[in-house]
């Protein structure tokens, strides 16, 4: 069963400039040399992607490769120049303002880069302020807060303003705010860039933790690809506003669609995007606690090579599908970085 | 603009010598010639707009009407609009609430006890910061009441906190507006501009006769006088506001209104604030040349000392002015600051919440009460405050007994060495050749538009008949800013290079700028007495704020990589400075130059009390007899003047940075 679809884009274009939207009625899919004869920025050209419920699809690329400005696309906090944008198969395009006000009270969540916390209000207040802006009756609303402050593991900060919180608390501020409307679909802009290396680490396994229990439609914006990784279902590359590839990371890794790709993926150690599923031999001969297929090689790698023999790899449902040995390991490890 | 080549630059300083010889004989050529007509407009060829627009005035203040809403219907219901809240304060503060009239009066309340409103800005202080905020501000009061300026105060007070909740709230509004729709900006900002640069006695005025003489009069002209800075800061602080949180707001479906008012205005309420406190300083700097339409208490009290030469009583009410200015201006700043930090709410009732509050309304209710017994309770005792006037008195009689023959000597010394030349050369030169002049300028420097504004700008100057008149507000203001920039200059050079003098210098800027205008005015008339001169150094004083803070700013800001350059280059400091800092930080110079020259023009009211006969003296005359027409026309005149030296600055500024490759 393929799941089902919740937001995608057709053919979105954002054009920054002089008459732009009366330049891309003129030429309607204009080449980048066009644009920048036209004096015309294009932040995003023709993006089109599907996104799946339930999936973690994290957007990847340079600084001003067109990111955020898709991202707002998708939210409609930025008009597109040109395109459609389908939400739950509803084109947001057309949506009356009214609408879309709706539409973001109740199944739409953002967190940012910088937080974006409102100074003057409390944690309790800042995660309350959702509901409070669509007159939630307080005590309701209070509960709610309450609920996702202790998601995010804050409780006991409630009444603490944002300045008296380290960086990662204040994130976590924000994420549960974006999820106190309980939304079904999750942007993340970058949400961990600001934070060290250390807390950036723990707050990627606290998102893991948060969605293998919430199951949002998540759309993620990173440069850093390593998190990327960690954390994707699926990857889009975006190169000066293009989308140039949409994948898993895996195949990002074995089948890169072009050299920009390809230089992308280069500087990751294979052991951290390969899975397991990848590099097994079909067959039940193994004997031992099965690993599950979408295991990452590098969290296994140890035991592998230091099991006697080959062990056994179970799919989803816990059958055993195949085996592993410590040579397909070793080779990922330590050889030429080529997929065997 | 492309570098002077060599032939223009001589044509260019042919043209200064020539101006200024045929100024320095303009007055015998002109005799010699038989032609005075040159250098005095003939009274024959004045066009009288004077009586055309008292004509227009008067037709509508008297008939204008649209349907059947006349003008003064709207400048009445603004006037009504204003009075209530002012009559309630002053009735709290000042003159307590009376029934019936004149020997029948009762009071029903009296004002509120000098105990409570002390009290209260103790509290407010304590709050605010901490105890020694609480005592500054507690002592300013305390001070006000011993030295028996209290009533006085109180009526000022009373004006201030009616103007600044007005000023601020509508600049807020306004500059919403502006943000909300970028056409509204398109508009306003010229307006601001235009508003910046005329001098508030331009409007004196024309508001005096919409809405006579009166505290009305004098809260619409200072209230129209503090409030652009406002509006400007608004659009900048919402504008500044971070654009995530602005994404955040829509994402969480805040409706437009919401997004505003729960999201920008408290995000942005630390500039705001900023705002508010410069309403609050603008407002105490209009204190006294709004009681030249009006405003009773302080103002009002120097202004009839000074009028008088009643140096103690003038110097007196003066410092309670400044006394009153520091007090408000660290009480509002301290507030702004508390606003904007983190502070928990405790728990309890209201009672231990507010315990400050608590008191003082214990402490008014008390004071009430018991004042039907004991009046000590209610004002301060006439027979306990402390008067210093005859000490002033005393002391500059003792100072002009004995260093008579050196403020003297200064004072010749500038008069003949300095004034006089500068007032004898624009006096002379021809009308003819100064408008020809200006436009030349105004071409070099912007182009045929700056030009044709130069040019018919200062044509109407001559033609309304106040050619003479202009020039002597020229030589004043021009002679003030000369000085203004010697000494400003070097100052600002010197709190950019050396760190401790800049703290110094800081400081002495800062406090001259918290202090009301006039205040400067005083001190020299007691030494100096009235005066070209003693209007110049209070000009110098007033104006050499920003003539030290845009050279300092300038200076600190040229960019580090030139600095090295030059010292790798083998620069001594000296050269550093001559060849590379100065040059680079000039279009910033001109620009406090330029700030400098507006805050001069701005200060002509006190070249009036002074007696010099200027624009300044045109417009108080007609302020004295309600002249509308004298007024504006002498008002516009002052206002062309700021006009063009401000287009000519800002235009040489922008040619400079462009010199310099700082803009395209
Ligand atoms: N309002 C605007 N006007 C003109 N150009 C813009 C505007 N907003 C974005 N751009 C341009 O669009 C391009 C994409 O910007 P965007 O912010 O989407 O990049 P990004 O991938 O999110 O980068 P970063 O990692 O720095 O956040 C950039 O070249 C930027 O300069
Ligand atoms: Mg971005």
């Amino acid at each position: 069963m393929t799941p089902k679809t919740k937001l995608s884009c057709r053919n979105v274009w954002k054009l920054y400039g002089a008459n732009a939207d009366g330049f891309l009625s003129q030429t309607p899919s204009p080449t980048a040399d066009d644009i920048s004869r036209a004096g015309i920025i294009g932040a995003v050209r023709d993006a089109s992607i599907d996104i799946a419920e339930g999936e973690i699809f994290i957007i990847m690329g340079l600084s001003g490769s067109g990111k955020s400005t898709l991202v707002r696309c998708l939210s409609r906090l930025i008009e597109p120049t040109g395109g459609e944008v389908l939400f739950d198969g509803v084109d947001l395009l057309r949506a009356s303002e009214k609408e879309m006000i709706e539409i973001r009270r109740h199944k739409m969540g953002m967190v940012f880069q910088h937080f974006a916390l409102l100074p003057h209000l409390t944690v309790l207040q800042n995660v309350m302020f959702p509901l409070t802006i669509q007159a939630t009756p307080k005590a309701e609303a209070e509960a709610k807060a309450r609920d996702v402050v202790e998601l995010v593991g804050l409780n006991g900060r409630e009444d603490y303003y944002p300045r008296e919180l380290s960086g990662g608390q204040q994130q976590r501020v924000g994420i549960a705010r974006s999820l106190v409307t309980e939304p079904d679909l999750w942007f993340l802009d970058e949400p961990f860039s600001a934070l060290d290396p250390l807390i950036r680490r723990e707050m990627q396994d606290e998102f893991l933790r948060l969605q293998a229990r919430l199951h949002k439609t998540i759309v993620f914006i990173t440069h850093d690809f390593e998190e990327a990784v960690r954390l994707a279902d699926r990857i889009a590359i975006m190169k000066d506003g293009e989308v140039i590839q949409v994948a898993t990371p895996e195949e990002l890794v074995i089948n890169p669609a072009t050299g920009y790709v390809a230089e992308f993926t280069k500087h990751i150690p294979r052991s951290k995007v390969l899975t397991v599923g990848g590099l097994m031999t079909k067959g039940d001969t193994a004997e031992g606690e099965p690993i599950p297929v979408n295991t990452r090689v590098s969290d296994i790698a140890e035991r592998v090579i230091s099991a006697d023999g080959p062990l056994p790899v179970s799919d989803q449902n816990g059958l055993v599908v195949g085996t592993i040995d410590r040579k397909a390991i070793a080779h990922v490890l330590f050889g030429s970085g080529e997929p065997s | 603009m492309k570098t002077m080549p060599r032939t223009g630059m001589l044509i260019a300083i042919g043209l200064i010598l020539a101006t200024i010889l045929l100024g320095y004989f303009g007055r015998d050529l002109s005799k010699a010639l038989d032609a005075r007509w040159l250098v005095k407009f003939p009274s024959a060829w004045v066009i009288p707009f004077k009586t055309h627009i008292s004509a227009a005035m008067s037709w509508l203040v008297e008939e204008a009407a649209i349907g059947p809403l006349a003008f003064t219907d709207i400048t009445r219901a603004i006037a009504w609009l204003i009075e209530q809240p002012y009559q309630l304060v002053l009735s709290l503060l000042a003159t307590g609430f009376i029934t019936g009239q004149g020997p029948e009066a009762q009071v029903v309340l009296p004002a509120i006890s000098w105990i409570v409103v002390t009290t209260a800005v103790v509290a407010l202080g304590q709050y605010c910061r901490d105890w020694a905020l609480a005592a500054l501000v507690g002592g300013c009061f305390l001070y006000l009441a011993i030295f028996g300026q209290w009533d006085s105060a109180m009526v000022t007070l009373a004006s201030v906190l009616i103007a600044v909740p007005i000023g601020a709230g509508g600049g807020l509004l306004v500059g919403i507006w502006a943000y909300r729709h970028p056409l509204g900006e398109k508009i306003l900002s010229p307006i601001l501009d235009l508003m910046q640069t005329i001098p508030i006695f331009a409007y004196l005025v024309p508001i005096l006769f919409m809405f006579g003489f009166g505290p009305i009069s004098a809260l619409v002209a200072t209230i129209i006088y503090a409030t652009p800075p406002m509006i400007r800061i608004t659009t900048m602080a919402l504008k500044a506001v971070d654009p995530e949180i602005l994404d955040f707001g829509r994402m969480a479906g805040t409706t437009d209104r919401q997004l505003m008012w729960r999201v920008l205005v408290p995000s942005a309420s630390h500039s705001l604030m900023v705002g508010v406190n410069q309403v609050i300083m603008l407002t105490l700097n209009m204190v006294i040349i709004a009681s030249m339409i009006g405003a009773g208490g302080l103002g009002f009290d120097v202004l009839a000392a000074l009028r008088r030469l009643d140096i103690g009583a003038g110097f007196e009410a003066g410092i309670a002015i400044v006394v009153l200015a520091i007090a408000v201006d660290r009480l509002s700043q301290a507030f702004a600051e508390r606003m904007g930090q983190v502070h928990h709410v405790n728990p309890g009732s209201w009672i231990t919440r507010h315990k400050r509050s608590a008191m003082v309304l214990v402490l008014l209710v008390l004071t009430w009460v018991l004042g039907q017994f004991s009046p000590l309770l209610l004002a301060y005792p006439e027979s306990q405050t402390i008067t210093t006037g005859a000490f002033w008195d005393n002391a500059v009689k003792y100072l002009n007994v004995n260093y008579f023959d050196t403020f003297e000597a200064i004072k010749v010394f500038f008069l003949h060495w300095f004034l006089l030349p500068i007032k004898k050369t624009l006096l002379g030169i021809p009308w003819p050749w100064a408008i020809a002049m200006l436009t030349l300028l105004g071409w070099r420097a912007g182009g045929w538009r700056l030009a044709l504004m130069c040019g018919v700008m200062s044509g109407l100057i001559v033609v309304t008949g106040l050619w003479s008149k202009a020039m002597v507000t020229v030589y004043l203001c021009g002679a003030s800013v000369i000085l203004a920039t010697i000494i400003g200059v070097p100052l600002g050079v010197l709190a950019a290079l050396n760190r401790r003098a800049g703290v110094a210098i800081n400081l002495f800027i800062d406090t001259l700028q918290t202090l009301p205008s006039f205040v400067y005015l005083i001190p020299v008339v007691m030494l100096f007495r009235v005066g070209d001169f003693t209007a110049m150094i209070a000009i110098v004083l007033y104006a050499l704020a920003p003539a030290v803070r845009y050279a300092a700013h300038g200076v600190r800001s040229v960019s580090h990589e030139l600095i090295e350059a030059g010292q790798v280059s083998g620069c001594t400091r000296w050269q550093l400075l001559r060849h590379v800092r100065l040059p680079m930080a000039l279009p910033e110079i001109l620009l406090g130059i330029n700030q400098t020259i507006m805050l001069a023009l701005s200060m002509l009211v006190i070249t009036a009390l002074v007696g010099t006969r200027d624009l300044g003296q045109e417009v108080y005359i007609a302020l004295t007899k309600a002249d509308t027409g004298r007024g504006l026309v002498a008002g516009l005149a002052i206002a062309f003047i700021a006009i063009i030296a401000d287009r000519l600055v800002n235009a040489g500024a922008k040619g400079a940075r462009i010199r310099f490759g700082l803009e395209s």
